[in-house]
């Protein structure tokens, strides 16, 4: 695997190579772990937010949600939700495109699945740490939309074409603010590297991304909006709409295969959350001043052995996923107190709303250190700056880019004495 | 060994899916088999550690123009599952041109010295190191800072002091053109006759 991030202990592949495993064998073992993690983090969100979701809505109705399976709150339902969809039929319609009705769940609960490569649960817990992992995050979760896409096409089914279609009109316009809204905090932090960005945000709750500037501030709710209508979650699930589509792109779909898009839907849930939590929510930081710091110093001890190291992302990785799975309430609240945009009332938010509204921000989060460095002379109001926090990560950069300079400066007097 | 178990995979599936492209004759299946081909295109560029390239690749090629692909096919279709029959005329011409172009890369692969080039060598542990670090020195690039060109040897080598900033911002400038233009000419027409009197909008 690629992981290679210096500042944290070892890679899983270097571990086992210390236990005398050959490099081969080491690799390969080190791709095994990787795998059942990621399919683990994947999979084990999914089966909770599922049973929130039905938890949550029951209370919202007035109802009491699941109650029997698995003792007084229903814990296992997920489970048992998933025991039921594996027994039943593998139906492919008559009219359908068979190989391809067959394999747009996989498209879709693939790309799924691997956009958690990118994504660090704690402290360097990350399966391959890219400098460009959040660019090559939401590539990968955009290719989820040809799955969706598929599905409607080949069922042969006209209310699946809708769906179809309504998804690929949604996302391609939804995609746009989206990465903008994703740019502004990157303005802030400079740096594509999730890690990094995470771990830029320590210290107190004024060190988040969130309190950086007033447009980052903003940036965050948008980007939630925005976040939310990629999932095709409601009020912008248009795709599916109950009331208008008997079930959309998934009408023609049972058992398991109607079973992986669900999972990837929750798994995007929380996987948009987690690169919120990351890019404003401080990552898996406790935003409370002293905490984080006292506490790992109090774990570490003397000693930095690997369990000590490990008890800290442990702890990092309890905080982070808490509050992504605030996020995920959120959505699941929204969805079920808020009633389902028509298509046009969907395209107009994002194309005569959104998207100006982000321009503005992006505009403004570009502006606001230049306007605050001439000014006060400094970049940001609050907290340490960016650029102090990101020094570390940044010196071994002007230590390579250092010697160019000179010759810069040097070259246009040689130009001259040439001529 | 890995590298080129992984190598193998991704370069059949490349080839396969580009071959699907041809063969197959229903149009969205075709579309499918060019996207396994771009897809495996992006894993070739991973395993040669070019990340930005393989992800830039996903998201315009494999994700970007693919879903306008499908979109555009799905819109035009006038059946349920559009059919793509050629004539043996046609089937001729596009072979022949393929040949063509075949036989070019085929030369032109033959004729590169593979074993003198530099990358041919094994990767030492300075280029291991960097694996992973791609953005900020292809952003400094754009900017004219090499990192790569070492001091002295490229001292007047005027490609190593210019930047790629301008010629960047105009090619997103025009696509922007681009995209502006295509919204005016798709908009609806439809509220002109309610403006009536008010004059149509320009």
């Amino acid at each position: 695997m690629i992981s290679t991030l210096a500042d944290t202990a070892t890679t899983i592949e270097a571990t086992l190579q210390n236990w005398n495993i050959s490099n081969g064998w080491a690799m390969f073992l080190a791709a095994v772990v990787h795998v059942a993690l990621v399919a683990g983090f994947f999979g084990l969100p999914a089966g909770i937010f599922i049973w929130a979701e039905r938890k949550v809505s029951g209370r919202i109705q007035d109802r009491l949600g699941p109650t029997r399976v698995g003792g007084k709150f229903g814990w296992l339902q997920a489970l048992a939700d998933g025991g039921k969809l594996v027994q039943k039929e593998d139906l492919v319609p008559a009219d359908a495109d068979g190989p391809l009705f067959r394999v747009a769940p996989y498209v879709v609960v693939v790309s799924s699945l691997a956009a958690f490569m990118f994504l660090p649960f704690s402290d360097g817990w990350i399966a391959v740490s890219l400098d460009i992992g959040l660019y090559l995050m939401l590539a990968v979760m955009s290719l989820e939309v040809i799955g969706v896409i598929l599905a409607g096409y080949a069922s042969g089914s006209k209310w699946a074409l809708f769906g179809g279609m309504r998804e690929a009109a949604q996302m391609v316009s939804y995609e746009i603010p989206m990465s903008i809204c994703v740019v502004i905090p990157i303005i802030a932090a400079g740096s594509l590297n999730l890690n990094e960005i995470g771990a830029m945000q320590t210290g107190g709750i004024q060190n988040w991304v969130l309190f950086h500037d007033p447009f980052t501030f903003v940036t965050f709710f948008v980007y939630f909006v925005c976040a939310t209508a990629s999932c095709k979650r409601a009020p912008f699930d248009l795709a599916e709409a109950e009331s208008e589509l008997v079930a959309g792109f998934l009408t023609e779909y049972s058992g398991f295969r109607w079973s992986f898009f669900f999972l990837a839907e929750y798994a995007s849930m929380f996987a948009v959350s987690g690169i919120a939590v990351l890019l404003f929510l401080g990552g898996w930081h406790t935003g409370i001043p002293g905490l984080d710091n006292s506490v790992m110093d109090g774990l570490r001890g003397d000693s930095s052995s690997f369990v000590t190291a490990w008890l800290v992302n442990a702890l990092g990785f309890g905080v982070f996923f808490a509050k992504s799975a605030l996020l995920v309430c959120v959505q699941i609240w929204v969805r079920w107190t808020l009633p389902r945009l028509r298509i046009d009332q969907v395209m107009m938010t994002c194309l005569k709303y959104l998207v100006p509204i982000s321009c503005v921000l992006f505009l403004g989060a570009v502006i606001w250190p230049l306007a605050l460095g001439t000014l006060f002379g400094t970049t940001s109001l609050w907290g340490s700056p960016a650029g102090d926090r990101a020094a570390p990560t940044m010196k071994i950069e002007s230590a390579q880019v250092a010697p160019e300079f000179p010759q810069q400066v040097a070259s246009p007097s040689q130009r001259e004495s040439g001529e | 060994m890995t590298d080129q178990a992984l190598f193998w995979i991704f370069a059949v599936l490349a080839g396969g899916g580009a071959v699907g492209v041809v063969i197959l004759q229903d149009i969205v299946r075709m579309a499918f088999s060019l996207i396994i081909s771009l897809a495996s295109t992006a894993g070739l560029f991973f395993l040669l550690n070019a990340d930005f390239v393989a992800a830039t690749q996903l998201l315009v090629y494999v994700g970007g123009t693919l879903v306008l692909l499908i979109f555009g096919v799905m819109l035009t279709a006038s059946g349920p599952f559009l059919r793509i029959k050629m004539s043996s005329g046609e089937t001729l011409l596009g072979a022949a041109v393929g040949l063509l172009f075949f036989s070019v890369i085929a030369f032109t692969v033959i004729e590169v010295p593979w074993s003198d080039l530099p990358s041919h060598r094994p990767i030492d542990a300075q280029v291991t190191d960097q694996i992973g670090a791609t953005s900020r020195p292809i952003g400094l690039r754009m900017l004219g800072v090499a990192a790569d060109r070492s001091v002295g040897v490229h001292k007047n080598d005027a490609a190593s002091k210019t930047g790629y900033l301008l010629p960047f911002e105009i090619v997103s400038v025009h696509l922007l053109v681009v995209l502006v233009g295509a919204a005016y000419l798709a908009r609806t027409k439809r509220r002109e006759p309610a403006a009536g009197g008010e004059g149509g909008d320009a």
